[in-house]
């Protein structure tokens, strides 16, 4: 039992190494100063209790990580600044709410989140082409 | 039991009622957010997220311990267990005194600020060096709950940090690693602690049935190491429609598709079950045992079906999530802790009079949960069609109907608290007396 045990971590271990260094399948954009400080919004306003980026996170609001591409800047800035209906104004100032469209604007850049039915292989599975950010 | 131990017990049951409480408030904020003005549900949602999570880590520690102590024969208590419970308890503690000044993290499941992560941490390591410290001088060719038990503790340690590495710069500046690493962990905790409860509910029918041969033997372990395997590479349906790797989509399918073989032998012991069923009905202990089989055996269908990407298209995003995660939380996770914790308790010894109140506490749980679960499950289906079937965009208007179903889902979910809340009242008696 303690070999199965050992070789299955092992596997595991190697498996960890491969997704950390090739999951992201060589696309990167790699985050500037104002996309962190957007992340850094993001996560200390809790935004993901209400939305969702890529289908994970809250109920409550719509998913946003193609609401840049959809909604557009002023729409999302507006949003932000004076809330709406189940939105409550966050009380932001004007840098932190540049920092989050960035952060919104680099997420809509890694791809969309709904798999189009092009990408659904006949065995179940998605064959999702990488964009070139 | 020691007064730790008592400790322990008393501080998850208290969780389990809060995550009960906020659960049930943030489920009315949600739909109704201009009528609970005190508490928004921004507030509300991450006290009941974490208040259940550690309600399961509580719940699944202290049957840990307090079997792993009879089994490994230990009579006294532990300094390193006493300071895994005080660092627990009151960096816990911290995570809600956090909320109510409206400081968070941010990430989902963990969303307190991240510096409490290292007093967990440590509190983990604590546990982790009381637990192992026995493990070295107990005799080889340990049963399989043994097995589940070690390797929970030590894969929450490794998902743990793992779940925490979004610090290092390396992790956090390219968003597609970011979101993998973020769902591996929470993917993979998710099985570490199933491996400590499931390992318990194991420990449990063993002691029942006076038959070690239950954990012990070539087909448990190769059904368990099959279950490990889904542990360590079946997180990736988490993020199917994430832009990863393809191989990523296609191991997680693979591997979750392993899963019916648990589902063929859950079908295949039914006949026995019956059996057992008519030995044992009398049993608390049983009895919640039974009522976490049959969430088992629901779920797994539910999971299944997620688990195939073409299916998850429409799931995914949608209240079918939510539908799973709280019918293996509750249905499943939350009906082995209070088997296990009715056990530690020796609830099977109290009067007729006093035991009655658990049988109708456990009903009605069951009853709500199933109206709660086929509810999160319609208004998920509702929402998948709408937004991908139909592509609606507008999102007030695609949610107006799902809203009108998940009234449903709130006032089911008042019955789980009164039916969850009437066992955990009568644990908490039984906790206060003496003779516990």
């Amino acid at each position: 039992m303690r070999t199965v045990w050992i070789i299955l971590f092992i596997a595991f271990a190697g498996y960890t190494a491969l997704v950390y260094t090739n999951g992201d399948a060589g696309r990167m954009e790699p985050a500037t100063a104002q996309v962190r400080a957007g992340m850094d919004t993001w996560q200390q306003q809790n935004c993901a209790s209400c939305h969702q980026l890529y289908g994970l996170g809250g109920y409550m609001g719509p998913d946003l990580t193609n609401e840049y591409q959809r909604a557009g800047e002023e729409r999302m800035r507006a949003f932000m600044r004076y809330g709406s209906g189940r939105m409550p104004a966050l009380e932001l100032n004007d840098a932190e709410i540049d920092d989050l469209i960035a952060f919104l604007a680099w997420v809509d850049r890694t791809g969309s989140s709904q798999v189009s039915p092009e990408n659904v292989h006949w065995s179940g599975t998605y064959l999702i082409k990488p964009t070139t950010p | 039991m020691t007064t730790a131990t008592k400790w322990h017990i008393g501080f998850a049951l208290l969780l389990l009622a809060t995550a009960l409480v906020v659960g049930s408030l943030a489920a009315f904020a949600f739909l109704l957010p201009d009528g609970i003005a005190l508490i928004p549900f921004r507030q509300l949602r991450p006290i009941h997220v974490s208040a259940a999570l550690f309600w399961i880590i509580s719940g699944a520690t202290a049957g840990l311990v307090h079997f792993k102590r009879v089994e490994f024969g230990e009579t006294r208590g532990s300094i390193l267990y006493t300071g895994f419970l005080v660092l627990w308890i009151g960096t816990i503690l911290a995570v809600f005194g956090f909320y109510a000044v409206n400081q968070y993290g941010g990430r989902e499941y963990w969303e307190f600020p991240p510096l409490l992560a290292i007093p967990l941490l440590f509190a983990w390591l604590l546990l982790m060096a009381d637990y192992f410290r026995a493990w070295l001088k107990r005799t080889p060719d340990p049963p399989l709950y043994v097995w589940m038990w070690s390797t929970g503790l030590l894969f929450f340690l490794i998902t743990f940090i793992e779940q925490n590495l979004y610090q290092i710069p390396w992790f956090r500046d390219n968003y597609l690693r970011e979101i993998t690493v973020q769902w591996k962990s929470n993917g993979s905790m998710v099985g570490a602690w199933n491996q400590m409860i499931y390992g318990t509910a194991l420990y449990l029918m063993v002691k029942l049935s006076g038959d070690e041969g239950i954990a012990r033997g070539r087909k448990v372990f190769i059904f368990w190491f099959l279950g490990l395997s889904n542990l360590m590479f079946n997180w990736g349906h988490h993020i199917y429609n994430v832009p990863t790797a393809g191989w990523i989509r296609h191991v997680a399918y693979g591997i979750s598709m392993a899963e019916w073989i648990f589902l063929i032998n859950i079908i295949q012991g039914f006949r026995a079950k019956m059996t057992e069923q008519r030995i044992h009905r009398n049993i608390i202990t049983y009895r919640f045992l039974l009522a976490s089989e049959f969430w088992v055996f629901l779920n797994l269908i539910l999971a299944l079906l997620m688990s195939i990407p073409a299916i998850n298209r429409y799931t995914h995003g949608t209240h079918i999530t939510v539908a799973h995660a709280m019918g293996t939380t509750i249905g499943i996770n939350t009906m082995i802790l209070l088997a296990s914790i009715g056990t530690m308790l020796g609830m099977d010894a109290l009067p007729d009079k006093e035991r009655r109140w658990i049988k109708i506490g456990r009903r009605i749980t069951t009853v709500s949960l199933l109206v709660f679960w086929f509810a999160l499950i319609a208004a998920g289906l509702l929402k998948g069609y709408r937004s991908v079937a139909l592509g609606m965009t507008d999102f007030q208007a695609m949610m107006q109907p799902v809203n009108n179903v998940l009234y449903v889902f709130a006032y089911a979910g008042l019955g789980v608290l009164l039916g969850l809340g009437i066992v955990v009242w009568a644990y908490f008696n039984r906790l206060l007396q003496p003779s516990s």
